[in-house]
Order: structure tokens, then sequence, then C-alpha cells
């Protein structure tokens, strides 16, 4: 197993692994409220002020570990409040770096002359006159100028995030895109994601070996990026030998989509693409002008979940990626007949443990749903690329598609602005909400600069040629 | 209707899955069954290390290769549409 990036992931990671021993063991009721004797195992407290309140916020986290409530449904993102640090919140403030300098850039850099200076020569910034636009930052030779924003407020692109009463901070859900940006970069932990784990377990387990019903894991293609070479295969086996019947690439219904979208480009001046449901959520809720451009082809998720259960009509589905708004879109009432629980890499990370599974005496097993094109939408610009393929493939011209590639929140903005007032410059925009594609998903276990190396050569390796021979038999199936 | 489900799991498909489902197709095409006769592809049906599995309706026909089709599988498909249209 690769190291997490950080450490909060590594303590989310035990409260997890705990959760699904428990669950695997059909002791969840009882063992719910020790589980903080494994994580802290002494009194003396290691990452907050003391032992009790470290137990307290364990407890909190189990607590969303083992909370797949539809009922009470708010967002698949919470904030653990006891464990928000309360960072401050000023904004732009001029440190004791500043050394009253004679330039003075940071004064001609203020549209809002908000900068004043001291006896010392030292900068000021007026509040009352303050845009925290950040240019004075950015001049400041000395680096003296901070921007005191919490990091949870920062990661949020769409300002979903706000302080309460308490200065905890606060999740706006109307604003929400459920992107996780926020639980990746908390530097406390103190947002997290409610977990489909359980029932996940659950539905192994009352499925007697695959007898009553079969149990398909649908796996998304930037596990690549998460794990060696070496190693990929012997994951995917120790997926099998959680009791999954089979294993499906994700990236089957990634060609498929492709596709059904290629299909209905060419039928609409412009199209904006399906498969992020955080870019999706995104327009809907930020863009609305533009919410007609946006394509009705399903997620590859929806797509693949459909054709097996079409081929076989009692199978459950448990969808595994990088992402946590695949969580929410599985409930979206057109997807959930097709997807019956969405885990994350880190939730199957601490499944595989607590299922003491030893990945090294396992042979290894492979995939071979998917082609090279299906593969690459876990990178940002593989679906484009896969567009032009299919074009390609049924004898079309290539230039019928002009595409706009967008990933990372900032660059959807532009470029959705732009699409806003007819100037996108292209016919479809391809948008993924994580930076660098679902490679860049909150909740993969790492996030390396040679992820996308490593998309491309698992592309390289699929077993279909291309995108038409990897879908020749489940075309009919996704009508 | 006769459903037809060929494998197309990894062991399966390596097998040949799918030049058995041309073959059938050609098969199906040839006998004019295309109305009584519906061919798709399953996951997998958990015959993996014999051959390639076939389910005709509720039946599993496993250790089908592509040489070898005209003697496993296609005596039992006609046997089925004997039973059924009796042709």
């Amino acid at each position: 197993m690769k190291p997490f990036d950080t450490k909060v992931q590594l303590l989310k990671y035990r409260v997890l692994k705990e959760v699904a021993k428990l669950a695997i063991h059909d002791s969840l009721s009882s063992g719910m409220l020790d589980v903080h004797k494994a994580i802290i195992p002494t009194n003396k407290a290691t990452m907050r002020c003391c032992v009790y309140k470290e137990r307290a916020i364990v407890n909190e986290r189990v607590k969303l570990a083992t909370n797949s409530s539809i009922e009470e449904f708010e967002s698949w993102i919470q904030v653990i409040k006891i464990a928000c640090d309360e960072c401050p919140v000023g904004g732009y403030e001029v440190t004791s770096g500043c050394r009253g300098c004679i330039a003075h850039r940071c004064e001609q850099a203020c549209k809002k002359n908000a900068i004043t200076f001291d006896n010392h020569q030292k900068a000021h910034i007026d509040k009352s006159k303050c845009i925290e636009c950040g240019l004075c930052s950015k001049v400041c030779p000395y680096n003296a100028i901070h921007n005191f924003k919490r990091p949870c407020e920062l990661a949020c692109k769409v300002n979903a995030i706000t302080m309460d009463a308490d200065k905890a901070a606060s999740i706006d859900h109307s604003k929400c895109i459920t992107c996780g940006a926020c639980v990746y970069q908390c530097p406390f932990g103190a947002i997290m994601d409610k977990s489909e784990l359980v029932p996940a377990i659950q539905l192994i387990k009352k499925s007697r070996y695959n007898t009553k019903y079969k149990v398909y894991a649908v796996v998304a293609p930037a596990i690549a990026s998460q794990y060696e070479r070496e190693e990929l295969g012997q994951i995917l086996k120790a997926i099998k030998n959680l009791g999954f019947y089979n294993l499906v690439e994700a990236a089957l219904g990634a060609d498929l989509a492709t596709v059904l979208e290629t299909e209905e480009l060419l039928t609409k001046p412009v199209l904006t693409s399906s498969c992020c449901p955080s870019f999706v959520e995104y327009i809907k809720k930020h863009h609305p002008k533009v919410e007609k451009h946006i394509s009705h082809t399903p997620s590859p998720m929806a797509l693949v979940g459909k054709i097996i259960k079409t081929s076989d009509p009692n199978a459950k589905v448990v969808f595994i990626g990088p992402c946590i708004a695949k969580k929410q879109e599985a409930k979206l009432s057109h997807v959930k007949p097709y997807v019956d629980a969405v885990i994350t890499f880190e939730e199957l990370q601490a499944w595989i443990d607590a299922a003491d599974i030893n990945l090294s005496s396992l042979v290894p097993e492979h995939l071979d749903n998917a082609s090279y094109f299906g593969r690459i939408f876990a990178k940002s610009g593989g679906l484009s690329k896969a567009v032009i393929q299919c074009l390609k493939e049924s004898e079309k011209d290539v230039s019928l598609v002009n595409p706009i590639i967008a990933s990372g929140i900032d660059q959807c903005k532009v470029a959705l602005l732009k699409l806003s007032v007819n100037k996108l410059g292209g016919n479809f925009l391809e948008g993924m909400a994580c930076s660098g594609g679902c490679i860049g998903g909150p909740c993969n276990l790492t996030h390396e600069e040679k992820d996308e190396k490593e998309i491309e050569w698992y592309g390289q390796s699929a077993y279909e040629q291309n995108i038409h021979s990897s879908i020749r038999l489940f075309r009919d199936d996704t009508q | 209707m006769i459903k037809i489900a060929v494998c197309v799991g990894s062991s399966c498909h390596l097998k040949g899955s799918y030049q058995t489902i041309d073959l059938l197709k050609q098969y199906i095409e040839n006998h004019q069954y295309q109305s009584s006769i519906e061919l798709r592809a399953a996951f997998c049906l958990g015959h993996c290390t014999d051959g390639i599995s076939i389910k005709i309706n509720d039946e599993i026909i496993h250790g089908v290769h592509k040489d070898n089709i005209h003697t496993s599988l296609i005596p039992v498909i006609e046997r089925k549409i004997h039973a059924i249209y009796g042709k």
C-alpha cells in the first residue's frame, strides 16, 4: 500500500478500517463506541488539547463513517464541528515581514487605495476599502502580505463555506457541488464524507457468497494511478476476494458514453460533458443560464451499471472510485436503479486491510472490458481525445468537434462564463471539477506528478483495440 | 424467444468470446433466426477455467471454443428451437 498524502487521510482510514472490521464481523452496534480505543490506545493526547476531545472527534468520525442515511439526507459532506480548529479568517494582512521599503509596490498595485504607511514606512491595509484581490500580496518582494483565509474556504471554489456563529466552518449545501476539495484540504480533518462502506459490506454478506444475487464491483480507471504497476493486478484480485462476484471496468461505461456523447454532439450546436457529476452540479447551481447545454448522456458509472443489470437483472452494483460526488450522483432518480452503493479508494483500502487480505500472496487479476480511450477518461483531456477517436472510427470528419478542456473549477468557471456569452471558442466543453481530472479526486490515496503517466500506461495496456470493439455487444443495452 | 448470453468475463474473453459471438451471429443470420434468438453478452457465468461459458435461457454450457461450436453449442440451440418453434 502506498502511504497517504496526509496524516488526516491516515486517521480517516484507520477509523474506516475499524468500522469495516466491525461490519465484517456483524458487531457494529456493540463495537462502534469502542473504536476510539483502537485509534487512541493511550491516555496521552497526540493531536488535540486533550485525549477526551480526541476521543469525542473519533466518535464523530465513526458516526459519519457509518452514516449512509438517505432519509436525513443533507449532503455527503459534513463538518465535524468539534474538530474544526476555527482557523483565523482575517483575509489579507501585512505581516511582520514588511521591511518598510521605499518601493511601495503594494501601494501601486492596490486599485482601491487601501494601503497606507505608518511612521516606519510599514504598510497597513484599510479593511474597509480592501476587496481581497491579492494584488498587493503578489507584488511584495518580501512576501510580507499574507492571505489569512481558511484552507477549507480557499479550497472551495464555489464559495459554499462560511463561518457560523461559533466560528466553525459551515457548508451552504445550496452552493456545494460535492467536489470534496475541502475534505482533502482541511488540515484538521474536520470535514468528512459520509460513507456507504457498511452498506457495501452488508450487500456482499447478504448475497451469501453471490448465491442470492450477484454483487459486481465497477472500478474507476483512476485506480491505476493509486498502486504500483506490479501491485495493481493484486489489488484487483483483492477486491474480488472481498466477495465480489465479478469486476467490471467503469472505463467500459466511458467507451459507451463516448459514443453516445459524440452522437449527441453532432445534433447540437454546443455541448458540455456529463461524466463528472460535480461539473454538472456546478453548472446547475452556479451557471443555470447554460444548463441547456449539458449533455443528456448518462455518466460512465450509470451506463456500466445499466448494462450489468440488463445482463443480470438481480445484480447489485458497487462503484469504486476516487470521488465523493459519485455518492450523490448514485442517488439521483435516473441513476439509482443502476448503482447500489459507491465507495472510495480510501474506503476500499480500509476494507481490504480490515479483511486481512495479504496482497503479496495473490495471483494478479486483469480487467479487459475497455479500450485505451475509456481508460484515459481518468485524466483531463481523455474524454475529448476519445470523442475525436470515435469520429475517426465512424469515418466522420474529426473537425466536427472542437473541444475546450477545463480541469479544476477555476478553469471550468472561465469556460462557462465564455459559453454564457457565446464565446466558448469550441463546440464541446469537457469539464472536470478536480484539477487534472479524476486522478485529482479527493479520495485518492495519493496525488502525485506521475499519476497522469500511470493512466497513460494503463490505457496502453487495455485489451480492446478501440472504442467500438469495446462496446460492440453493449451498445443496444444502453437504450 | 431463446436468450443466448455469451460470457465476456476476463477468462472467456481471452479464449475468444467475441469470435464465438461472430460465428453465432453468422449462424443466426444464415438460418434467419433473428426473431427467435436474442444474442447478448454476460459479464461472468462462473465457469472460468473451462472454455467459454454460454447461457441458453437458463442452461449454462461451458467448454465452448470457436472450433467446437458446431458440436458443443449449435445442437443445444437447435434442440431448443425445435422444442419451441417445431422447426
